[in-house]
């Protein structure tokens, strides 16, 4: 700081002109500020221009797609007509609408419940040091860091009708092997349980930190004053992780709406839609029928559908910021 | 906190745990050491190892794990690169910038675009100026997945920089280049590791980019391979389970050797 002013008083008093030392001292200041603060603009102004090109624009073109109709020919002639809503009303009026967004429910609702209950188990249960528990924590990590796609193929392995291990078990047990990924029955509820296999080490991780900001002295008061087991959870536990759950719920659930990987990977939307979601089939429109403009209208309802609700989550829950961590 | 943990009946249910909530990832090495295109069912352990599923996996899958590698060291360069000056600036907080305030919550927010969107918008733009089937356009779009986690990772550890070093070094005539470079990126490594981390396996996994952003085979990382030999062939069982084995190589490396930088960036960023 010293040296920058020494610099720029410098500079003001090669200007000759007859101010007091006193407002030099200021407007140099200023100077020195100014330059700070650019040099701050220039650290960041990188990751602006490529937030910019990769999220905004994007953001915008989408937008600007989901009114046109934006098909193969536009890649060839350039030409995308302006088509009002019509993008919007057809992919709502399509019959398969409602099928979308009850897949889309009932994958999202059901992957997120049973995956926070089970994650707040474990972090429940690695709370309290054990010997070989901080390695067994990060080993149940592992699930959670594989590429989506491989988990997917190993779980269709597993899930294979006829030589899957898990239809191998339930002969072995007298049980009729089960057509996971191929009966339309049974496939959505597939999905839902690799999905939660994989978000079960997100959830236990963050609800563990939650755990162990807890301060262990609420613990021992409350159990002088005979609170331990569920009352301790009920009464010190759940109130203070409360915030805690509320960013997982919310992230969870931005990340559960919008997956894609492993649907496509196991079953590929089918068999018969069966599994088709708003971003799987917002991906079929766009890259499959080369229809952008349907494809982009259906996935900002996605994104429409994400943030409403993310945001009443939040409402409900906590103030925003908590997601900057 | 009790500190000398002892074998418990919980030692033993977490191990149980363990290995219920792991079977996925032991089937699959198992699965992968059964070279067998006949037999229908894998038998639970790999007593006769036969590594012709790991032959035919190099002979067809080494090129996309190569790309897959490309792509991904090249995302986390980018992503450093653009990360951790973004993050120095905004952690410089005395020196405040107007608005720069609402960078940090659209970076927030960028978090909570499905990638289906960016892939849709960006399609487009991609094609328009060459950039699909190419590697610069895939590493680019990878880096992009990291970068705004990235930055909000190195800024919470660059706003705890004590201030005084910064000023020492300033006073010592560095300009805040210098400064950047010779102070608070040393001090940092410890969260540039755990962003370098996260970049790298963010690229790594990423699918919904190679999928929709290639589309001739110039460019294909192992993901796309996986995902195509997934719906290819389904017979070869040991073979594309010796491919996942070899494409879990990094995740469960990192897991190992960067198990702390993991467990930080877990929880001090939360994504995926």
């Amino acid at each position: 700081m010293d040296a920058d002013v020494a610099v720029a008083s410098g500079a003001t008093g090669a200007g000759g002109d007859s101010d007091t030392k006193a407002a030099a001292h200021a407007a140099s200041g200023r100077a020195v500020r100014r330059r700070q603060q650019l040099a701050t603009l220039l650290f960041i102004a990188p990751a602006i221009v490529f937030v910019a090109i990769f999220f905004a624009v994007p953001v915008v073109n989408n937008i600007i797609m989901s009114f046109q109709e934006f098909t193969t020919a536009t890649f060839y002639t350039g030409e995308a007509p302006w088509v009002g809503l019509q993008n919007y009303i057809d992919v709502v009026l399509d019959p398969l609408f409602a099928r979308l967004t009850w897949n889309t429910g009932i994958f999202t609702f059901a992957s997120l419940t049973v995956t926070f209950f089970i994650g707040l188990g474990l972090a429940l249960f690695f709370d309290k040091t054990f010997r070989l528990s901080g390695l067994l924590r990060s080993l149940l990590l592992l699930p959670w860091l594989l590429p989506l796609v491989i988990s997917a193929a190993v779980w269709r392995r597993m899930m294979d009708e006829g030589s899957g291990i898990i239809n191998q078990i339930l002969r072995a047990i007298g049980l009729n092997g089960v057509p996971w990924l191929t009966s339309p029955d049974v496939a959505l509820a597939s999905v839902v349980i690799v999905n939660i296999w994989i978000g079960i080490p997100f959830v236990m991780v963050i609800l563990y930190g939650g755990l162990q900001e807890i301060p262990r002295e609420f613990y021992e008061a409350a159990a002088l004053d005979g609170a331990t087991g569920w009352r301790a959870f009920w009464f010190i536990t759940w109130p203070l992780l409360r915030p805690v759950v509320v960013v997982v719920l919310t992230l969870g659930f931005i990340y559960t709406i919008r997956a894609l990987d492993i649907v496509l990977a196991l079953t590929g939307g089918g068999p018969a839609n069966a599994t088709q979601t708003y971003a799987t089939e917002a991906y079929q429109l766009s890259f499959i029928g080369f229809d952008f403009g349907h494809g982009a209208a259906l996935s900002n309802i996605l994104i429409i559908v994400s943030l409403v609700v993310a945001g009443l989550q939040l409402r409900v829950g906590r103030r925003p910021n908590d997601l900057a961590g | 906190m009790e500190t000398t943990a002892r074998v418990t009946p919980r030692t033993v249910i977490g191990i149980v745990l363990a290995i219920f909530l792991l079977f996925p990832v032991y089937w699959m090495v198992n699965s992968s050491l059964q070279g067998n295109e006949n037999l229908l069912e894998t038998t639970w352990f790999p007593f006769d190892i036969d590594l012709r599923g790991y032959q035919l996996a190099i002979e067809s899958q080494l090129p996309h794990l190569v790309t897959s590698l490309i792509v991904s060291l090249g995302a986390v360069i980018v992503c450093l690169a653009i990360a951790a000056p973004a993050a120095y600036g905004l952690s410089r907080v005395n020196i405040p910038i107007p608005g720069i305030g609402l960078f940090v919550i659209a970076l927030v927010i960028t978090q909570m675009i499905p990638g289906i969107v960016i892939a849709n918008g960006l399609f487009p733009i991609y094609n328009s100026v060459g950039l699909v089937n190419t590697y610069p356009g895939l590493i680019l779009a990878d880096a992009s997945h990291g970068i705004p986690f990235c930055i909000l990772l190195i800024r919470a550890f660059m706003v705890n920089i004590p201030s005084s070093l910064v000023e020492a070094a300033r006073i010592d005539g560095a300009n805040e280049f210098r400064v950047f470079t010779s102070i608070v990126l040393p001090i940092s490594r410890n969260s540039l590791a755990t962003a370098a981390v996260f970049a790298f396996l963010f690229a790594w996994s990423d699918f919904l980019f190679a999928l929709t952003l290639t589309s001739t085979g110039d460019v294909v990382p192992i993901t796309l391979s996986m995902y195509q030999f997934v719906g290819a062939h389904t017979q070869s069982w040991a073979a594309l389970m010796a491919t996942a084995t070899l494409a879990s190589i990094p995740a469960a490396f990192l897991l190992i050797v960067a198990q702390k930088y993991i467990a930080s960036g877990v929880t001090g960023g939360a994504v995926k």
